[in-house]
């Protein structure tokens, strides 16, 4: 068994995958998708094909507006791999991927990778607790099957917060209650930028109209919340914070938190791109040219995995990726296109600085109490990881291999970002300087079985076997 | 210890290049013998291969040459956590190579015979039931085994980084990010040039791992140090089914499973060692026979799942056999370096035999057959 060639590889079928799929497609390059899920439409669109018109309601114009984009997917000569894990990426740019329970072998000549965004962990005392999940989780149980919960209270702050408040309103399920965890001021702050957010007002409209709905539905919302916990002992059983000058404490079962949504970064990683500290943000970006080439050999990135914009200048972002990706495998691409291009991505853009003004993570959320929980696969607490830091260790790696944080399952996705940063403030230097987890391979689980039975290059010669490791 | 600026010089009696586990507890014991030392680092303690082997602490099947200095080391290794104040992750546990054909039980037992001959009784042969008391979910085709009953295994970070912190403890200084540069002696001093300045000493020790080869090269002393990369799976957490780290006679693996539940198979195959960018990369495909290995010795493994890996950049020597001992060459000048994937239980040994040649001229330890000499074109 020898292993493909393609011309493209994307990785995600999210609207940058896509679209870029789509387009990469139409110019004659042979394209193959390779996503997790078993339809297309990434996390965004999720549930898209099969969603009914009740549905399609529920959750709003913006995301029916996905399916033009699948269709277009479909119609296209990309091939479309669902229900596929890439599981590692070499240095010669092959790719190991799982299907079917049968581990493969592609050699692109270009990558694009388009995974999207992850949600940023949101350590609070009490986050790990059964009944506690992510705004974006409650979302997609929304839009994969219909499901909402009763008597939810979303906390933290974002716009996806107040999206999935007025979609639960719409289907029947109206929110306990919004605790909004942003400091005073962040609203002026942000309206230094309004003039520059004009350019797309449409965002402003509707981000207003869904905080005008959700009050509208007599949905309470606490402001400028602090000191946010969540109790329990095997279970959510309520939620407390201050606010308005006074403590509150409200009784659920039922909490989605929600900080903003960060960079998937783990193929960026492990293909060792060269990454960068965004500070206003607290995240970590892959750095790219104009082209949106990263630091590693024909490894491009288009989306949010790039930096966080949205689903329209996502799909926007994949298309111009695919003509520049054509271009440089010497395809010809009318320069027109691209200017019309680049110029629509501008102006999405033009909303971000106004957005991450007022939506910058609250520091509560960046400098959680020796007590809070990091790694919850492996329960590593804050200040466990402050303990190791004062005995010298000097960076992510050395405190996973003393504390096991980002060992387990999720392999540092969700503690990632949390670690980098509390290493960095002890230590009184930024994330960048201090790095992030080495990422290795699988990045995705394998069985044993599939790897023995993998051959990508039975002709190959292997290499001579020594002694035992130590 | 003379600190000084930037492109100063700083005095010391020792300075170690390489802040692996050989060059810090070779800082450590130098510095428990009241000597000066600093260890330069061009990457972090225990960066490469130090901190990224399997954790076997392991007498069995050792080069009949390195035995000495291994027993020694255990008996380091039992009293660790006494010496460190802290516990280093290490377990005792016994050290099993499975036989799985007659033929390999016969070779394991002349293997055993031989040392039983030279006064060694650490390794013996276990019949069939015997290797099933040790190992009850072993496949039923193997039928015996070699074992150390007193070996163990560690957490290879947490030891290097505790062996680094005593020696700052006892006065060794530690520079990281500090890659040597030129090194020459004038006036009976070894001057090391780096970027934070030169460092100075009178004896020079040479830890610095698949870096070594060019270090004893540019001295003139050759040293074909191979660079490869070792590589180890990480399995998710399976119910408890094995105490012992276990080995094959016929095939190469290494295996255990760690307290928490997870199994770590690695042994033998390699990944891709580049020493210039300082990393190495998994190469799944060298990994198929690996995992083949670990499912017929244990069935239980078909449905684990790897939910990890890692390598590390080791130095090989052409024989398989470490470099320890004085130069050949030059007076001061001192090596330690290459033990081909199997040092980190050598480490403590090999500090405290360096550490005593450093200071008093001479070890006990009988270290000929690793003399850089052998290689002397």
């Amino acid at each position: 068994m020898s292993a493909r060639s393609v011309d493209l590889l994307v990785i995600g079928a999210g609207p940058a995958g896509i679209a870029a799929a789509t387009e990469a497609a139409g110019l004659g390059l042979s394209v193959s998708v390779m996503d997790e899920q078993s339809r297309p439409g990434g996390q965004i669109y999720r549930g898209i094909e099969t969603a009914s018109p009740k549905r399609l309601a529920v959750l709003g114009k913006d995301y029916a507006a996905g399916r033009s984009l699948t269709e277009s997917f479909r119609s296209s000569a990309a091939e479309y791999l669902p229900d596929t894990l890439v599981w590692n990426i070499g240095s010669d740019r092959s790719v190991d991927f799982s299907r079917g329970g049968r581990a493969q072998q592609m050699n692109p000549s270009a990558i694009l990778v388009a995974t999207g965004a992850l949600e940023r962990p949101m350590p609070i005392p009490g986050w790990t607790l059964p009944g506690v999940t992510t705004a974006g989780a409650l979302q997609i149980l929304l839009k994969s099957s219909g499901i909402v919960r009763d008597n939810c209270v979303l906390a933290g702050a974002g716009p996806l917060l107040w999206l999935v408040a007025t979609q639960m309103i719409a289907a029947g399920a109206r929110p306990a209650a919004i605790v909004e965890n942003l400091p005073r001021g962040r609203i002026v702050a942000g309206l230094r930028h309004l003039p520059g957010a004009l350019r797309a007002r449409e965002y402003l409209f509707k981000g207003l109209a869904m905080i005008a709905r959700v009050k509208a539905a007599g949905v309470p919302v606490y402001a400028n919340a602090t000191g946010l916990a969540i109790e329990g002992s095997t279970q959510a059983e309520a939620i407390t914070f201050s606010s308005g000058g006074r403590q509150h404490r409200i009784e659920t079962d039922a909490i989605a938190l929600h900080q903003g949504v960060v960079p998937n970064q783990q193929i960026t990683r492990l293909v060792g791109a060269e990454h960068r500290w965004d500070a206003a943000q607290a995240c970590f970006h892959p750095v790219l040219d104009a082209r949106f080439r990263t630091s590693a050999d024909s490894i491009y990135v288009a989306g949010d995995g790039a930096a966080i914009n949205g689903a329209r200048p996502a799909a926007l972002q994949g298309r111009l990726a695919a003509l520049l990706i054509a271009e440089d495998q010497g395809r010809r691409v009318g320069t027109e296109r691209i200017r019309r291009l680049q110029a629509g991505i501008a102006r999405d853009k033009s909303v971000r600085p106004m957005l991450e003004t007022i939506y910058a993570p609250a520091p509560e959320i960046l400098a959680p109490a020796d007590s809070t929980l990091i790694c919850r696969c492996e329960e590593v607490t804050a200040g466990e990881i402050r303990s190791v830091v004062d005995l010298g260790a000097p960076g992510p790696n050395q405190i996973k291999s003393m504390l096991r944080a980002g060992m387990g399952p999720c392999q540092g996705r969700v503690c990632g970002l949390a670690v980098a940063q509390i290493i960095a403030d002890r230590k009184g230097e930024t994330p960048e300087e201090t790095g992030y987890y080495r990422i290795r391979p699988p990045i995705k689980p394998i069985t044993l079985a599939e790897l023995a039975a993998y051959a990508p290059d039975e002709d190959a010669p292997r290499a001579a076997s020594g002694d035992a490791a130590a | 210890m003379t600190p000084a600026g930037r492109s100063g010089t700083r005095g010391f009696d020792l300075v170690v290049v390489g802040g692996g586990i050989h060059g810090s507890s070779a800082a450590l014991f130098a510095s428990l013998r009241g000597l000066s030392v600093a260890v330069l680092e061009k990457d972090t303690v225990a960066r490469h291969a130090s901190g990224t082997n399997a954790g076997g602490v392991r007498r069995l099947g050792r080069h009949h040459a390195e035995i000495p200095i291994s027993q020694r080391s255990m008996q380091i290794w039992y009293g660790i956590a006494d010496l460190l104040d802290d516990d280093c992750g290490f377990q005792i546990a016994p050290q099993i190579k499975v036989a799985e054909t007659d033929a390999e039980l016969a070779g394991l037992s002349q293997r055993a015979g031989e040392l039983q001959a030279m006064g060694y009784d650490h390794e013996i042969i276990l019949d069939r039931a015997g290797l099933r008391r040790h190992l009850p979910a072993i496949s039923d085709h193997a039928v015996g085994g070699l074992a150390s009953l007193k070996d163990g295994f560690a957490q290879p970070y947490k030891t290097t980084f505790a062996i680094q912190r005593k020696a700052m403890e006892k006065g060794a200084r530690f520079y990281e990010h500090c890659q040597a540069g030129r090194i020459h002696r004038s006036d009976g001093v070894w001057q090391v040039e780096t970027a934070d300045g030169v460092f100075a000493a009178p004896r020079l020790l040479n830890a610095a791992g698949a870096w070594a080869g060019a270090i004893a090269g540019a001295l003139g002393e050759a040293a074909p140090v191979e660079a490869i990369a070792p590589m180890m799976l990480v399995t998710n957490r399976v119910p408890h089914f094995c105490d012992a780290v276990v080995g094959a006679a016929g095939r190469p693996l290494s295996f255990k499973q760690m307290p928490n539940g997870t199994v770590v198979i690695g042994g033998g195959r390699r990944g891709r060692a580049d020493r210039h960018a300082n990393r190495s990369e998994i190469l799944f495909n060298e990994l198929q026979l690996t995992a083949e290995t670990a499912m017929s010795l244990f069935p239980v493994m078909r449905s684990a799942s790897i939910v990890r890996s890692w390598s590390g950049v080791e130095g090989r020597m052409p024989d398989d056999i470490p470099v320890i001992g004085p130069s050949a060459r030059h007076e001061g000048l001192y090596h330690a370096f290459g033990f081909s994937a199997h040092g980190f239980q050598m480490g403590p040994g090999v500090g405290e035999l360096m550490a005593e040649l450093i200071a008093t001229g001479a070890t006990q330890a009988p270290i000929t057959p690793f003399s850089i000499a052998r290689f002397a074109v």
